[in-house]
């Protein structure tokens, strides 16, 4: 547990604040239980990562340049989304005269499972959440920040969100035919390749309702936003929660 | 044709789309199984990663003392700047040797060069002999996966297109039988050919002898029944030495298609009495990519397609939505490299989920690549931009670029509006997905109101 004095900053993605402030809120109460000191800058903004993924980068020198100042002074900043948080370390662009900052921003900023088991060093959270729960693995935050081992590499297995959920009460891992297949969100491919952005999201919900799946979680609510759209669309039962708004109701 | 409306079109049929997906997500499945057999496998990777940065970073002089030690056994080695040079050598050679009729094996490259066409319309029957490239061959196509070239047909495709050209039984789709008929029609073309072309997989500096690695052994028994072989090779096919073989001949076959090695894997080295080998070494646009720092890596590739049998935009696309003569993540890199304007949908065509990257045998971060032409694409094509920039204005985006000025409105608006509007063709995003529902008010109201 971190001391008192250590003042943790909450990055709440765009799209987060405006259409899922119920996961920004377990975020928030999740970091609280579990002793942080947390605060939400309010001058934050979007990260930028729509208009690098679509190849502007170059136009988020202002987002990131403010994105920095917002979040300079904290200890950690920490964020409910693998995909965010992986912009600001490998594709926000390079801030002249804040080198030193940026640099060190790189090194304190986490998503939020990541922060809870590298530097909280929470090994399983005690609560009870009595569900048949399958994980969606954003690419950004598996491939990207290495949240969990890859399917592709030769490595011992490791999942940061099944250790923090899979000693809850009455809740049950269910593993996946695909485990980290892409859903086919992909920011600005969602639109520009609207047929496979579809069909890939299809497939990854028929893997989750082909083993009995009651809730789908994830770590970046943009993975779900979209498989939640399709399922909604298509009369398909599933729940949908993001993996903070588990762990908040399990604790409480 | 964008790389988009090629996908909807494959997407078509879902049936034949998922069994792409299937089967392709089978042979990932098996290269997995394989890779993971092998304790030693990351640490290959590093070293096959590592012996490619050394050949782009001495490139020039390797090829050089290939080509010393090529000439040395009696190897002809010609060089070609592009594929145009690249073909005229080859047809010069097919001229004096009075060739009318040649096999090939194994080459991509051929296929970047557009050789068969050239070759045909100068009077000389081409036949590839590997079964899947006859295939397409017989149905006036280009191969739709590198290793798999005939992976976008199914056995009724081949039954039908065989009874057509082979006249085997219509409606017979048994492999075995089909197969058979393939191999006596290839046959008659092996014995009467005078020249046989392959490819390269592998080219030794040290002991400038090529590598060819089949599984069908028909690089063999063509350019063994021939007087002549023409070996047509990229210039990153280069590595040192031969001891390195024993780093990517382990890491190929398994990526490729999870077999522990090819069946074939056929040393040249100099010409049996009597016989000539030509090697012909291509450029066609590799210098320049070696020039440029952030996709001069891309050259490391093997061609082992293991990046395509694990896209999950490749399975669900097929390999012609592509239109380049690599497709998937790696001719994703590779294709814009070679003409900008043509395949600029290609970076696009990808979630940048990273999984090419993490399946690549010489760790090319074909991802990031994807990522960093997308930036360059943005700078060449503005139209491309503005169509892009509509796309995301009218989709869920909206919201957070409009985010300092409007979220409030936004959200206003996309409550005010009738589903009519709000799902209407404009929407992308809408049309085959509902919107989240929207709350009362943000996180940062609600912030405001319950935290100081």
């Amino acid at each position: 547990m971190p001391e008192n004095k250590i003042k943790i900053g909450l990055f709440i993605p765009c799209y987060v604040d405006q259409f899922y402030p119920k996961v920004a809120i377990a975020t928030l109460e999740l970091l609280e239980k579990l002793g942080c000191q947390v605060k939400y800058p309010m001058g934050q903004t979007c990260c930028g990562q729509p208009m690098a993924n679509a190849g502007y980068e170059r136009d988020t020198i202002a987002t990131t340049r403010h994105f920095i100042r917002i979040f300079k002074d904290f200890d950690y900043v920490v964020a409910p989304s693998g995909s965010c948080v992986l912009h600001v370390k490998e594709h926000a662009p390079v801030i002249a005269g804040m080198e030193k900052e940026q640099a060190e921003l790189h090194d304190k900023i986490f998503e939020l499972t990541e922060f809870l088991t590298d530097i909280l060093k929470i090994g399983n959270i005690k609560g009870s959440f009595p569900h048949r729960v399958g994980f969606h693995a954003s690419c950004h935050g598996q491939r990207g920040l290495r949240l969990s081992s890859s399917s592709e590499l030769h490595q011992t297995p490791f999942n940061k969100a099944k250790q923090l959920m899979v000693n809850l009460e009455g809740l049950e891992w269910v593993e996946l035919e695909r485990k980290d297949e892409c859903c086919g969100f992909g920011g600005t491919f969602a639109v520009s390749e609207e047929a496979l952005s579809i069909q890939m999201g299809k497939d990854r919900l028929a893997d989750h309702q082909e083993h009995q799946v009651e809730i789908l979680t994830g770590g970046d609510m943009s993975c779900i936003m979209h498989l939640q759209g399709i399922a909604k669309r298509n009369g398909n039962p599933i729940q949908f929660k993001h993996i903070a708004e588990i762990l908040n109701e399990a604790i409480s | 044709m964008s790389h988009p409306i090629q996908a909807a079109e494959f997407l078509q049929d879902q049936a034949k789309s998922k069994w792409h997906d299937e089967t392709l997500w089978f042979v990932r499945d098996k290269r997995d199984k394989i890779s993971k057999s092998v304790p030693e496998w990351e640490n290959l990777r590093d070293l096959a990663s590592q012996i490619k940065d050394n050949v782009l970073a001495n490139l020039g002089s390797y090829l050089e003392e290939f080509e010393k030690n090529a000439k040395a056994n009696n190897i002809h080695v010609h060089w070609a700047k592009d594929s145009e040079e690249h073909n005229r050598i080859v047809l010069g050679i097919l001229k004096e040797k009075r060739c009318k009729a040649i096999v090939k094996s194994k080459s991509i490259l051929t296929e970047e060069c557009h050789l068969n066409p050239y070759l045909e319309k100068n009077g000389i029957e081409v036949v590839d002999t590997d079964l899947g490239e006859r295939i397409v061959q017989f149905l006036n196509q280009a191969p739709s996966h590198i290793v798999l070239p005939a992976i976008h047909l199914k056995k009724r495709d081949i039954s039908e297109i065989f009874h057509e050209k082979l006249h085997t039984e219509k409606g017979n789709e048994d492999p075995d039988y089909l197969t058979h008929a393939a191999r006596i029609h290839l046959r008659e073309k092996f014995l009467s050919a005078k020249v046989a072309i392959t490819g390269v997989n592998f080219g030794v500096a040290e002991t400038g002898e090529f590598v060819v690695c089949t599984n069908e052994g028909n690089a063999d028994m063509g350019v063994h029944l021939a007087d002549v072989h023409i070996a047509c090779m990229g210039i990153e096919k280069i590595i040192p030495k031969r001891a390195h073989l024993g780093v990517f001949l382990r890491l190929l076959a398994r990526s490729a298609t999870g077999q522990s090695v090819t069946n074939y894997t056929s040393h040249f080295r100099s010409p049996s009495p009597g016989k000539e080998i030509h090697i012909v070494l291509v450029d066609n646009g590799r210098t320049a990519q070696l020039a440029r720092p952030k996709f001069k890596n891309s050259l490391k590739c093997i061609r082992c397609g293991a990046c395509m049998n694990t896209c999950p935009i490749y399975r669900r696309s097929g390999g012609f939505s592509y239109e380049s003569t690599v497709p998937g993540p790696i001719g994703s890199i590779l294709s814009p490299g070679i003409d900008l304007q043509k395949h600029s949908s290609l970076p696009f065509a990808s979630t940048l989920c990273g999984s090419c990257t993490d399946v690549c045998p010489v760790k090319i971060n074909i991802h990031e690549q994807l990522y960093e032409w997308r930036q360059e694409i943005t700078k060449a094509q503005p139209d491309r931009a503005k169509s892009l920039a509509m796309k995301i204005a009218n989709g869920v985006f909206a919201v957070p670029f409009a985010y300092n000025l409007s979220g409030n409105m936004m959200r206003g608006a996309l409550k005010i509006l009738p589903d009519s509007i709000t799902y209407s063709g404009l929407n992308t995003w809408g049309k085959q997905r509902d919107l989240p529902e929207l709350p009362k008010e943000s996180f940062k109201d609600w912030y405001k109101k319950n935290r100081k």
